[in-house]
């Protein structure tokens, strides 16, 4: 079995003030797998989301299970104009919290592409997430927002780097 | 780098840039296979990682599949499994015991054009040969108003080091063309 190492990193960006989006692009093709870090949060409430090529059409949907520190559920929506990929594992203004987002198979062309995602924070619970972009189209930009029914900014300090895992 | 991958398998002790190695990936050409196996696994790294997206031809409307997973051949009941899950409404949970394989929801079906569930699996420790193999992973499919989340762990009781792992379909007979599942090797 051919071997080789891989988990390259792609790019970082460290927000110094509240900032509304960040935006990884002309992101290369020769990677299997994304892996999305952030670690920080949200100016207040709100979840962090993602959109990919600067589709801002209905094309996405997602899947959350989340634990809020007193209950367990589940929710979804769908045809929606941006990707949840978290839910209660937001930081609400702080930087309490993590959202690992694996973004599989990005740059085939012929499937629609499905990320799962885990986020945690202390302050408001835990969220694993499956999401569904509805495009077959290679990702090459990532966008990163948050929103709770409108925009919201991302907190000062967030830390947002993207990895790339090369399959043999 | 170094701290991403220990977070990532919740490791306490950071690993070296370099030890995150890819080994093998297997991609289902038309017509479908019944498994993926990956074979002569080495045991020269500390954990191993299955990433991938997968599809089945389960035809039945509106619902998923499920990862199966075996060790060594072995299709004796010698394995367990909990899920935790969320299908858009409602989070549960489920089991099996001495069961034949391990289940790992979910992927997709052939319901959904175009549609893929993804899965992210740690297999722990695998080439230790004093004590039983416990896995876990993240996985799911959303369909656009269906679909499933799920943190899955699984448990085969046996002390052998794992050097080969099956993959199939939980009920659909075969895997769709264009699942792919890539195993990476991590050192320690």
């Amino acid at each position: 079995m051919a071997a080789g190492s891989t988990y390259t990193p792609i790019a970082t960006n460290t927000l110094s003030s509240d900032t509304a989006t960040v935006t990884f692009s002309s992101i290369s093709a020769s990677y299997t797998d994304l892996v999305l870090i952030i670690n920080g949060g949200t100016a207040s409430t709100g979840n962090f989301y993602v959109r990919f090529n600067s589709d801002t059409g209905s094309n996405y949907s997602y899947t959350a299970l989340y634990g809020t520190g007193s209950a367990a559920g589940s929710t979804r929506e769908s045809s929606k104009t941006l990707l949840y990929i978290n839910y209660y594992g937001y930081g609400e203004n702080n930087l309490n919290a993590n959202t690992i987002v694996n973004i599989m198979n990005y740059s085939n062309t012929t499937t629609n592409k499905t990320l799962v995602a885990r986020a945690n924070n202390t302050g408001n619970g835990v969220n694993a997430n499956v999401g569904l972009w509805r495009s077959t189209a290679a990702i090459s930009t990532i966008l990163i927002g948050a929103d709770f029914g409108g925009a919201v900014n991302m907190k000062s300090g967030t830390t947002f780097t993207l990895y790339g895992i090369a399959a043999a | 780098m170094l701290n991403i991958v220990s977070s990532i398998l919740d490791i306490a002790t950071p690993v070296s840039a370099s030890s995150y190695e890819s080994i093998a990936t297997s991609t289902v050409g038309s017509g479908g296979v019944a498994s993926i196996t990956f074979s002569s696994i080495a045991a020269t790294y500390t954990h191993l990682q299955i990433r991938g997206i997968g599809r089945s031809n389960r035809a039945t409307p509106a619902d998923m599949d499920s990862l199966f997973i075996q060790f060594n051949s072995d299709t004796a009941a010698n394995y367990s499994d909990h899920a935790l899950r969320g299908d858009g409404a409602t989070a549960s949970a489920t089991s099996d015991v001495s069961y034949s394989q391990m289940e790992m929801y979910r992927i997709a079906n052939v319901y959904a054009a175009n549609v893929f569930g993804a899965q992210i699996v740690d297999i722990l420790d695998y080439a230790n040969t004093n004590k039983y193999k416990t896995i876990r992973s993240l996985g799911g499919v959303d369909n656009n108003g269906s679909g499933m989340v799920a943190l899955n762990s699984g448990n085969w009781r046996n002390t052998a080091a794992v050097t080969s792992i099956l993959l199939k379909p939980a009920v659909g007979t075969l895997f769709n063309q264009y699942t792919s599942f890539a195993l990476y090797g991590i050192k320690g």
